[in-house]
């Protein structure tokens, strides 16, 4: 029970044992595990602002659509706008061509009298004719008495 | 110890043999100093490899993203190791991690041998015909003073490393009374930095050996009388599950003595 030269070796094993630790084991780990510190420090920093950039994006968007309903209301009221002028046009377009239909209509109907009063009056002169000629029971020559039928005919 | 004879290397007769014949280290060499204890040095060496072995495989496969079992006993032990350096420890040195991380996982394997049944190797070295056999390099002053006098020559080191040669003649000279008691100083110095080591190596030596001893002493109860039998399962189980706390205990104080001794030594000295 003394200390002897076993000392020796076991303080040659020790420093190599310090050494091959720090070498292999010490290092290495405490390496990985300060990186994994960092990475999982960043890795919150980014969820961070992932979570920032989020909020933004859907104040953006709110905004957007903020926008284009606002819009689509002006769109929409300048389509009634437009609608109704439309209409109104078309009103007026429609009063002009009732108008113009009427008043064709009307010179027609008046072409159509007239030429009935002349048809009529042709048929009053060889009616009268007929009946003179019953009536005084001689021909009238039509060549003989046409300048005065034609002067009968023109009086009616 | 040193005069056990041949006779008694045929086998153990009474109890006070029986314990001398465990307690003697399997050596050779011409007795003195010159003496290597060969079941020591294969023992410790032994552990260290097994150390080695885990250290360089851990350290060759450890991933960051998916650590496996055996890696994350060993980051909990590194960050353990490297939480108590960081509370004690004044400024950072590259060798104080290794060197605590080393003293606390050999010094707790070399004690853990203590938990093999006291009989079951020594009588295995008995069938091939080795005599004597100690398992716990810690219950060998040599190994404990090993690791004790390279920290306290780390200890001599770094206090003339940070404190300069006459800083460290100064700490001497001045340190605990001022400058009016110089040779009442150095001798409290002295016997301050000198019991460091003798203290570091004792504490580990005393515990492990009287350890020891005692599963000595609870395997003798059966051998002695077919009574004892019971008391010696009784008594040996209570002990050894005692004996867990102690060797992570021991192993833990030494290493963190070492800390604070090898912080001590980073200190500035102060003016008094």
């Amino acid at each position: 029970m003394s200390i002897t030269a076993t000392l020796i070796g076991q303080m040659i094993t020790f420093a190599i044992l310090v050494w091959f630790i720090g070498k292999y084991l010490w290092g290495p780990m405490t390496q990985m595990m300060d990186d994994r510190k960092k990475r999982i420090a960043d890795g919150l920093a980014a969820a961070e602002r992932g979570i920032h950039e989020q909020e933004l994006a859907e104040q953006k968007a709110t905004q957007h659509i903020k926008e284009a309903k606002e819009q689509a209301a002006e769109i929409l009221s300048q389509a009634q706008k437009r609608g109704v002028e439309i209409v109104e046009d078309a009103k007026d377009d429609a009063k002009a061509e009732g108008e113009r239909l009427i008043t064709a209509a009307n010179a027609e109907i008046e072409q159509e009298v007239n030429r009935a009063k002349e048809t009529l009056r042709e048929q009053v002169v060889e009616i009268t004719i007929a009946a003179a000629s019953k009536i005084v029971k001689k021909e009238i020559d039509a060549k003989a008495h046409g300048e005065l039928l034609k002067d009968v005919v023109g009086q009616i | 110890m040193s005069s056990s004879t041949a006779s008694e290397a045929s086998g153990p007769t009474t109890s006070v043999e029986y314990i001398q014949h465990h307690l003697h280290n399997n050596s050779i060499g011409e007795g003195g100093f010159w003496v290597l204890n060969l079941d020591t040095l294969i023992y410790s060496w032994l552990l260290a490899g097994v150390l080695m072995y885990i250290a360089y495989t851990m350290g060759k496969k450890m991933t960051s993203d998916t650590p496996s079992g055996g890696q994350n006993v060993l980051e909990a032990i590194v960050e353990f190791v490297q939480q108590q350096i960081k509370d004690i420890f004044p400024g950072s040195n590259p060798l104080i991690g290794p060197l605590a991380l080393t003293i606390f996982m050999w010094v707790f394997l070399m004690n853990a041998m203590d938990l093999i049944p006291v009989d079951l190797l020594p009588q295995l070295g008995h069938l091939v015909g080795i005599e004597y056999m100690k398992v716990v390099p810690t219950t060998d002053l040599s190994t404990t003073f090993a690791l004790a006098l390279s920290v306290f020559a780390l200890i001599i080191y770094y206090n003339i490393k940070i404190k300069g040669p006459i800083g460290y003649i100064k700490m001497f000279l001045f340190h605990p009374f001022g400058k009016y008691l110089i040779p009442v100083n150095i001798l409290m110095t002295a016997i301050e930095e000198i019991a460091k080591p003798i203290s570091l190596g004792l504490r580990l030596f005393g515990n492990m050996f009287a350890g020891e001893l005692i599963f000595m002493l609870i395997a003798l109860l059966g051998a002695t009388s077919l009574y004892g039998l019971a008391p010696q399962i009784a008594l040996g189980t209570v002990w050894a599950i005692f004996h867990i706390l102690v060797i992570s205990l021991q192993a833990f104080i030494f290493m963190l003595l070492t800390i604070v001794y090898l912080g001590m030594a980073h200190q500035e000295i102060e003016e008094h």
